[in-house]
């Protein structure tokens, strides 16, 4: 079986899996990293995004040996030691969740779309963030979340 | 000291969710735990002649394979399998023999020590069947169609009223009347959350469970008679659920594999659902609904006729509550309501947010708005004229109902008075312009719940209680109301809830109390604009307004929050989801979230919520009512009330499809 590294939040993991192991496996069966969620394992609901290398990825479309040496930051790793991410912050005080279970994905997804750079309105967050479901309908909290983190971001 | 209720307090386990920190059923880290997958049946009726597990069991890393054959002896009375929604009829036992009932039904479980191994076995599995013919196509059985069993859940869910008048004398003499069909396509729940149960293996039969469902009490109570266990040592978990919206009111099928597992290998299983998995049990059943109303020539309602089918199961006939909705809001001195089951070769449906009420508050609401029409009458005087303090169909009043101003409150905040109620009059460049509206109802259902309250040493105030918190707000909002009651800021309240160790609260058999003093429902009016595009025909909820009279709101950020989600709800039913029965294969086909389509962050925009102020001190001594479905119940009707105001054409099948506008 091979090794593979992967730097998961700043640590580093050298872990015997099958070349078959999804990345999003990889770290919620075998790393215990059970904040990446598994919602259709087919990359169509975006519950399981991580951050690669500093760009979002669908880590159920992701094979582990794929992401050997890369630094993969998960919902556990996005606040620093001390205080929330603006983004985990931005979605409490919007009431951006209810069953919380997209909730990973969707700040993973919108920490990679905010660094991307290319979304300017509103409407161009929503449909760049469009990969991402939530069955309960929070979708106007998660989007409003957002767009008070970019603001705050642009001034 | 400040009163919490009342207050947008963020949600108490805000953080553990935005961190990850929050754990669900299949994420516990328990030691040594074997992985199951289920192997589902291709076939939608038939049996199994041969089944063939030895290159899976050869594997290297599976550990056993159960099936049928070789499944643990148990008690298969069918008694033991019943859990408190179960509807009238035969509870479906998996792995009980080699009959196939419906598409996708478990036929084996592969234990493995890991889930990739578990997975692939169970493509190594050879069976061989016998098919049979089947039906799964409600249409082509509307004359199978018969009352529903009685039973335990016929207390909730009544047969229809009594007829009342002479409907057909009245309607025959109307001078205004319309005679329209309705057909809904089914719906799965599909929670992101997939479905799963992690059973830890105590010894000296006793069990923890973590457990995706919406009723921890009934799934320990599931598990104890079926296993022949003490209710005391079947405990079932879970603190979080990644959303229910009724498909965890029942115990799923991979809680009974689970526990099987664990009893027969006395170890720890883990048991999770794929997607295409969570279209094989409970879902929102397909209807055909059949409305006759009729008005005087100044409008008012004077005869009421609705009839529907609505598909079950071969094995237990669940009621979607269809048909007694619109004497509840609206006055007739004429009535004939009729509901009937259709059996096909499908899993049960349950319970799927607003049961009954979104779908049957369509059909009435897009009936009312033909109404308005033939009478040459803005929709919203055609409510007005037919509204009532009194609920005619049990000539009880309202225990409170702020109907009207959320029907004025609502008009005023999206300008319905700048509607030009000519269809096809309004455009925005190349964009036709619609605006709809419709009323919701809901009933305000009770059920009776015991809290266990003690005080620690440090003199904080502990709360006990079996109740899960779905997203829903429980936890908060239980904190907010003790605090108040005890005169405690909410840090010293301790509230604990999704553990079958705790208070039992039961839930049928409520609304006892208001039942006796007053009909108790909860109601909105929604209006909504849509924008059609001209050549393509793509339809947009540009904006839409919700006023909610739902008495007392303890918590107005988490109660708008669920009148949001439920409003996406109604834009979904109307415009996106539904499971597509091949009627050939016997089997939905868009089993998957690429394919069984709901709103993207792209397909909603302006949604607005208007908190009518209300005060019930009939319902309950708090005065709450429930706001989790009623966002729901108008939407589907005021959208496709917009879309006939945009086009001039009525579309009565949900979802509406844009190629239906070509």
């Amino acid at each position: 079986m091979p090794t593979v590294l992967l730097k998961v939040n700043r640590k580093e993991y050298h872990l015997q899996v099958a070349p078959w192991v999804s990345l999003l496996d990889a770290l919620r069966e075998h790393l215990n990293f059970t904040g990446t969620k598994k919602g259709c394992d087919h990359g169509q609901c975006g519950a399981c995004t991580v951050i690669c290398d500093g760009k979002r990825i669908l880590s159920c479309l992701t094979l582990a040996v794929m992401k050997n040496d890369s630094e993969i930051t998960t919902i556990e790793g996005v606040a620093n030691e001390t205080e929330l991410h603006p983004l985990q912050q931005a979605f409490i005080d919007h009431d951006a969740f209810q069953c919380g279970y997209c909730t990973p994905g969707q700040i993973c997804s919108a920490i990679g779309l905010l660094k991307e750079g290319k979304a300017k309105t509103r409407e161009e967050v929503k449909e760049l963030m469009s990969g991402n479901l939530c069955r309960c309908g929070a979708n106007v909290g998660i989007i409003d979340a957002i767009m008070e983190v970019k603001g705050a971001a642009n001034e | 000291m400040q009163k919490s209720v009342g207050q947008p307090i963020n949600r108490l386990e805000g953080k553990l969710k935005v961190t990850g920190a929050a754990k669900y059923a299949a994420e516990y880290d328990v030691k040594d735990v074997v992985t199951g997958y289920v192997l589902s049946s291709p076939v939608t009726k038939g049996k199994i002649l041969e089944m063939d597990t030895s290159d899976a069991l050869a594997l290297t890393g599976v550990i056993d394979v159960i099936t049928h054959q070789n499944r643990p002896k148990l008690a298969w009375f069918d008694i033991q399998y019943t859990d408190m929604d179960a509807p009238p009829g035969t509870v479906f036992k998996p792995l009980y023999n080699e009959k196939i009932m419906f598409n996708g039904q478990p036929i084996a479980l592969v234990l493995a020590h890991d889930l990739e191994t578990a997975r692939y076995a169970t493509t190594l599995i050879k069976v061989k069947y016998e098919q049979e013919a089947f039906d799964t196509c409600l249409e082509n059985n509307l004359d199978q169609g018969r009352n529903a069993k009685k039973g335990f859940a016929t207390l909730l869910k009544p047969p229809p009223p009594k007829p009342t008048g002479d409907f057909l004398n009245a309607y025959e003499q109307a001078p205004i009347k319309t005679s329209t069909s309705y057909h809904h396509s089914a719906e799965h729940h599909n929670p992101i959350e997939l479905f799963a149960t992690t059973t830890v293996y105590e010894g000296n039969g006793k069990l923890t469970i973590y457990d995706k469902t919406q009723g921890t009490i009934n799934n320990q109570l599931y598990v104890a008679n079926i296993f022949g266990l003490r209710y005391k040592d079947v405990r079932v978990l879970a603190p979080f659920v990644g959303g229910g919206f009724g498909s965890g009111l029942r115990p799923q099928y991979q809680l009974f594999l689970c526990v099987m597992a664990a009893m027969h290998l006395k170890r720890n299983v883990k048991l999770t659902l794929d997607r295409k998995q969570m279209f094989t049990f409970g879902h929102r059943p397909e209807t055909l609904q059949n409305l006759r109303f009729a008005t005087d020539i100044n409008g008012k309602i004077t005869a009421l006729n609705h009839s529907a089918f609505a598909e079950t199961s071969q094995f237990e006939d669940y009621t979607d509550p269809l048909v007694a909705w619109s004497h509840k809001v609206y006055p007739s001195a004429n009535t004939l309501f009729d509901q009937k089951v259709v059996p096909l070769d499908v899993f049960t449906p349950i319970d799927m947010r607003a049961p009954g009420g979104c779908s049957a508050m369509h059909a009435i609401e897009c009936t009312m708005d033909e109404l308005a029409y033939k009478l040459k009458m803005d929709p919203l005087t055609l409510r007005l004229i037919n509204y009532s303090e009194v609920d005619d169909s049990s000539k009880k009043p309202y225990t409170s109902k702020a109907l009207k101003a959320c029907y004025l409150q609502a008009a005023e905040k999206f300008g319905w008075d700048k509607r030009n109620p000519e269809p096809g009059s309004m455009t925005k460049g190349n964009k036709l312009v619609g605006y709809g509206m419709a009323t919701g109802i809901w009933d305000a259902y009770q059920f009776p719940s015991r809290v266990e309250a003690m005080i620690d040493k440090d003199g904080k105030f502990i709360l006990n209680n079996a109740v899960t918190d779905i997203g829903t707000g429980t936890l908060t909002v239980m904190t907010q109301i003790a605090a108040d009651e005890l005169g405690l800021s909410m840090k010293d309240v301790d509230f604990r809830y999704g553990d079958s160790k705790k208070p039992f609260s039961m839930f049928q058999g409520g609304s006892a109390m208001t039942s006796s003093t007053g009909s108790a429902i909860v109601v909105a009016a929604k209006e909504l604009k849509v924008e059609i595009d001209k050549d393509l025909k793509t339809i947009t909820v540009t904006r839409a307004v919700t006023a909610v009279a739902a008495g007392k709101i303890i918590n107005p950020k988490t109660a708008k929050s669920q009148i949001l989600g439920s409003m996406v709800w109604g834009i979904s039913k109307a415009l996106h989801e539904e499971s597509i029965m091949d009627e050939n294969l016997g089997k939905y086909i868009n089993t998957n979230l690429g394919e069984y389509h709901i709103p993207v962050h792209a397909d909603i925009n302006d949604l607005e919520v208007i908190f009518a102020e209300e005060n019930d001190e009939l319902i309950n001594e708090l005065g709450v009512k429930g706001v989790g479905e009623i966002g729901l119940v108008a939407v589907p009707a005021a959208i496709a009330n917009a879309i006939f105001h945009a086009t001039g054409k009525r579309v009565n099948n949900l979802p509406i499809h844009f190629d239906e506008l070509l």
